[in-house]
């Protein structure tokens, strides 16, 4: 019961958000804000993770493929793929649920305690739309562009991480990276990157907005954000792999 | 002039206001006064439209709040001005962009007319200088300042404050008060003074309602609510026994007067 309570608060918080604007101009700036926070903010971990990611797939890809019957390129399809299809969307968006959902989630709670919240809804502001709204679309703008990034960084950390340990040389990895790609998969990458934006950033908003109590409910608010967007990024992870491939 | 017809709020079981009516004068300072928990916040709350009440009406010089469209209700709301109890500033922001946000939001006041605006209610109450600072650079009774410069930027009809010294020093309360009041006959608004701060009601309470376990118990004003008969009230205002002491020197000092007048 307690579950249906949530999820209609949740659904109308997200119909709550789409009003007129009071000022276009104030929303735009906030929604540049917010894509600066988002996207800037994250880019060093996404940069550090990527890289990683793709030399730790390669290497151990390699390790597992001792097979004289598997040619050497057989890896570079093997990372690119593995980095396009799931470590960039899934293991980037886990990560940023946690740095950007936190940020979101304590950020709005603070605001509700502190009645800043209160504040802005007796000025006449819309609160949903001016402080949700603009965090939901900066994400969904942001965030495929970094898990795009990320599986530029994964592919070139593998190619380099090959190179550099002698597994295979850049030009048989060159060659691995452009056999039997489909395009498909950038496509499928793409939808996850957009549904986890929204998971993200709408669920750590759901929870920063409705935080009653003081800084201890806030911080456990900030974590049970995390923790849940973390698990509705798996199951969409499952049911898009499962409608999609 | 705001009026409260027969309000009613609960919360789950615990019902805070039990058919509440009261009646806000224009140009005059309003306090609702009453012990912690007596429902004087959440009457409040109820009044700037943050809570829905259950039962009966908030009315706004004729306006009644719930038959108001979402548009009719967002243009009351601009004319609503209110300092919170912790200030609610914007913690992002500095003290002059504070301020500028409500002119931002709804006005197309060029950017030279909007500075001046800030620069004129900050001198109101007597922050000069302190435009570049964030929140956390300042004392609690400034932020209670900036809160009340915020508040009347947008030139509001009505002014709420919900418990405006709280956590402050006697001297800044007075300060405090001093502009609340000022504020009240300067723009003829109709202001509401949540309090429970005795030094308060005796400087600006004009119109003092006092709460008891969510009921009015008691209305009058400031020369009134001494020598009021109402045990509740006394109960509240004469808390300590210095202050039964004062209130019993004063009263013989009422009688002597009164009979040198018959004499």
């Amino acid at each position: 019961m307690r579950f249906f309570t949530k999820f209609g608060e949740y659904i109308l918080m997200l119909k709550g958000m789409f009003t007129r604007p009071e000022n276009t101009k104030i929303y735009w700036k906030e929604l540049m804000h917010q894509c600066v926070e988002f996207g800037i903010g994250s880019l060093p971990i996404v940069v550090i993770i990527s890289l990683f990611l793709g030399a730790v797939t390669t290497v151990q890809t390699a390790y597992q493929l001792v097979s004289p019957l598997v040619t050497k390129e057989t890896i570079a399809v093997i990372v690119r793929d593995s980095i396009i299809l799931e470590l960039s969307p899934t293991v980037v968006s886990i990560v940023l649920a946690g740095v950007i959902g936190s940020k979101i989630a304590s950020e709005l709670g603070n605001m509700r305690v502190s009645e800043q919240i209160d504040a802005l809804e007796i000025m006449g502001i819309n609160t949903k739309a001016y402080l949700i709204l603009p965090k939901i679309i900066a994400a969904l703008l942001m965030i495929p562009c970094l898990i795009t990034l990320s599986a530029a960084l994964g592919i070139w950390g593998g190619r380099t991480a090959a190179d550099l340990s002698g597994i295979v040389s850049s030009d048989i990895f060159d060659i691995g990276l452009r056999q039997n790609f489909s395009p498909f998969n950038v496509f499928f990458a793409l939808t996850k990157a957009y549904t986890f934006a929204f998971v993200i950033s709408s669920v750590p908003a759901y929870y920063g907005y409705f935080v009653t109590g003081g800084a201890l409910e806030i911080g456990r608010s900030s974590t049970t954000s995390v923790v849940v967007s973390c698990i509705l990024i798996l199951i969409c992870d499952y049911a898009l792999a499962a409608l999609l491939l | 002039m705001i009026e409260v017809k027969n309000v009613k709020k609960s919360f789950g079981d615990k019902t805070i206001l039990h058919d509440v009516s009261l009646v806000m004068d224009t140009g005059k300072c309003n306090l609702i006064i009453g012990s912690s928990g007596s429902g004087k916040t959440v009457l409040l709350k109820c009044m700037v439209g943050l809570f829905t009440p259950d039962q009966g009406n908030i009315i706004y010089d004729g306006k009644t709040m719930s038959a108001l469209s979402v548009d009719e209700k967002k243009s009351l709301r601009q004319q609503i001005g209110m300092l919170f109890q912790g200030s609610a500033l914007f913690d992002s922001m500095t003290v002059e962009k504070n301020i500028k946000f409500p002119l931002d939001m709804f006005t197309t006041l060029s950017h030279g007319e909007k500075m001046k605006k800030v620069d004129e209610v900050l001198a109101r109450v007597n922050l000069q200088g302190a435009n570049r600072k964030f929140p956390s650079e300042i004392s609690g009774g400034m932020k209670k300042r900036v809160g009340i410069a915020r508040s009347i930027v947008l030139n509001p009809q009505y002014l709420f404050c919900d418990e405006p010294n709280s956590g402050l020093d006697p001297q800044t309360s007075l300060v405090i008060d001093r502009l609340i009041s000022d504020l009240t006959k300067e723009f003829n608004i109709t202001t509401v003074v949540v309090t429970h701060d005795m030094n308060s009601v005796m400087e600006i309470g004009e119109h003092i309602f006092y709460m008891y376990q969510g009921l009015k118990q008691w209305e009058g004003n400031n020369k009134e609510i001494i020598y009021s008969k109402d045990e509740k009230l006394n109960e509240f205002i004469f808390a300590s026994e210095f202050l039964q002491d004062a209130k019993q020197m004063r009263m013989i000092d009422d009688k002597k007067d009164e009979q040198a007048m018959v004499r």
